[in-house]
């Protein structure tokens, strides 16, 4: 299994029967790949629908019906669409139980910048900031590292905050990593990884509870 | 059909109430849900300097997107605009001005305006550059950011259908913004791909109710989407 597929496949783990979740676009939309059939899960996408289905196929594909990445889509059985302002309201008021999303940087204390690089493209916030700051749990799902290899988890963000103190666990491709009062705790880590490749790749403390699970996919 | 109220009229009459300078309110979520018929004669009337008030900036040759690589928005109020590349290089080179507002904020902001109120309270965007220059209120011990209401001059609606009286219906995600823009403006607008007469649509099942609704012009013509 590809790392990417492994780490959706245990973000996919976070997500409880019954439950109304939100996935951002790209790698955690792919988290609805690997929720099993038997749990009953409201996908919200936040261009108004709840109970988003399997991507449409090409004769399924309807110009009115598409997710917040613009791709066409179906819905489950006992879907419901509604618009923007009620999508936000749903999302607001604490009916989202779970957002999972990507990130540029998180800080030990959760603070979360996921939106703009200074200096660079400003494609705008989306609904990231409404997500991030109001979904009751949100997770992170990235890469440890950025493409030059430098550290996303940090002690403090240096781009623009989506939201601060929000994020409670971080999934990488070397381990699951919570944000506690004390900062980063490495829970679980990914077979043929260790603590201590993943401290260094760190820039931040990084305590490891006793006996970290080890993740085999 | 009767046109009772005389609310049914073409696209030229309507094309009276959008020109130059003018704040529009256009529905529509990578272009699903905007009006193609409406959109199209905009450009061709090439109405200039318009601050538009929008979602997003629509996708790479569909709704917004055109009007904006046409030079014809002065201004842009909306959440994201990153399908659009270019409209993110007439922002970077500061051809256009750009008030970036977080989605679900903005939705309300125009709910808001739309309903006659004077703002809401939210906690989005709190500790983040959107609180720069607005106003903190405190209630019960809980800080909040006082976003402002948004109206327009005129609203841009696409229906599935609608009646004489202007009693609206959607379809799915092209739902959207729609029945929140159709409340906010001086004049709404609505393109409609299917009219009827009064009592045609169940009351039931009425999204936005005709009050809100000055003119209902036929929707026509399809867009090209790029990822159909």
């Amino acid at each position: 299994m590809d790392v990417k597929e492994k780490m959706v496949k245990r973000a996919a783990e976070e997500i409880q029967s019954g439950n109304v979740v939100n996935l951002g676009v790209g790698l955690p939309q792919k988290v609805a790949n690997y929720v099993p059939e038997d749990k009953i899960v409201f996908l919200h996408a936040e261009n108004g629908v709840l109970g988003v289905g399997h991507a449409a196929s090409d004769d399924e594909k309807d110009p009115d019906l598409v997710d917040s990445g613009d791709i066409p889509i179906t819905v489950i059985p006992g879907a419901a669409y509604f618009d923007s302002a009620e999508s936000f309201s749903l999302v607001r008021s604490g009916r989202l139980d779970i957002t999972i999303l990507g990130a540029l940087e998180i800080a030990e204390n959760g603070d979360l910048a996921n939106w703009m690089i200074p200096g660079g493209t400003v494609p705008g916030m989306g609904g990231a900031m409404d997500l991030a700051r109001m979904a009751k749990r949100v997770i992170v799902v990235t890469m440890h590292t950025d493409k030059k290899g430098n550290p996303k988890l940090k002690k403090k963000c240096t781009f623009p905050l989506t939201a601060d103190h929000c994020v409670s666990r971080i999934i990488t491709d070397l381990g699951v990593i919570d944000i506690t009062h004390e900062g980063f705790e490495l829970t679980e880590i990914f077979e043929g990884h260790s603590a201590a490749e993943i401290a260094e790749k760190t820039d931040a403390r990084l305590t490891v509870v006793a006996n970290p699970k080890i993740i085999c996919y | 059909m009767e046109n009772k109220l005389g609310k049914i009229k073409t696209v030229e009459e309507a094309m009276k109430y959008i020109n130059d300078g003018c704040t529009v309110m256009m529905a529509g979520f990578g272009a699903i849900g905007t009006s193609y018929v409406l959109c199209q004669a905009i450009y061709e009337k090439n109405v200039q300097d318009m601050t538009v008030i929008s979602l997003d900036a629509g996708d790479v040759g569909v709704g917004l997107d055109n009007l904006v690589c046409n030079r014809q928005c002065r201004k842009l109020i909306t959440s994201h605009i990153g399908f659009t590349k270019g409209c993110v290089d007439l922002y970077n080179a500061g051809e256009l001005e750009v008030e970036f507002s977080p989605q679900g904020t903005l939705a309300e902001r125009v709910r808001a305006g739309g309903s006659g109120l004077g703002g809401f309270l939210t906690e989005v965007g709190l500790n983040t550059i959107i609180e720069e220059g607005k106003r903190k209120i405190t209630v019960d011990e809980k800080e909040y950011i006082l976003e402002k209401p948004l109206t327009a001059d005129v609203a841009i609606i696409l229906a599935e259908k609608a009646d004489e009286y202007g009693n609206l219906v959607y379809s799915k995600t092209a739902r959207g913004m729609n029945p929140v823009m159709a409340k906010a403006a001086k004049t709404t607008i609505a393109a409609a791909k299917e009219i009827v007469a009064a009592g045609s649509i169940d009351p039931e099942e009425v999204v936005t109710p005709g009050a809100y609704v000055d003119i209902i012009v036929q929707e026509r013509g399809e867009w090209n989407w790029p990822w159909m």
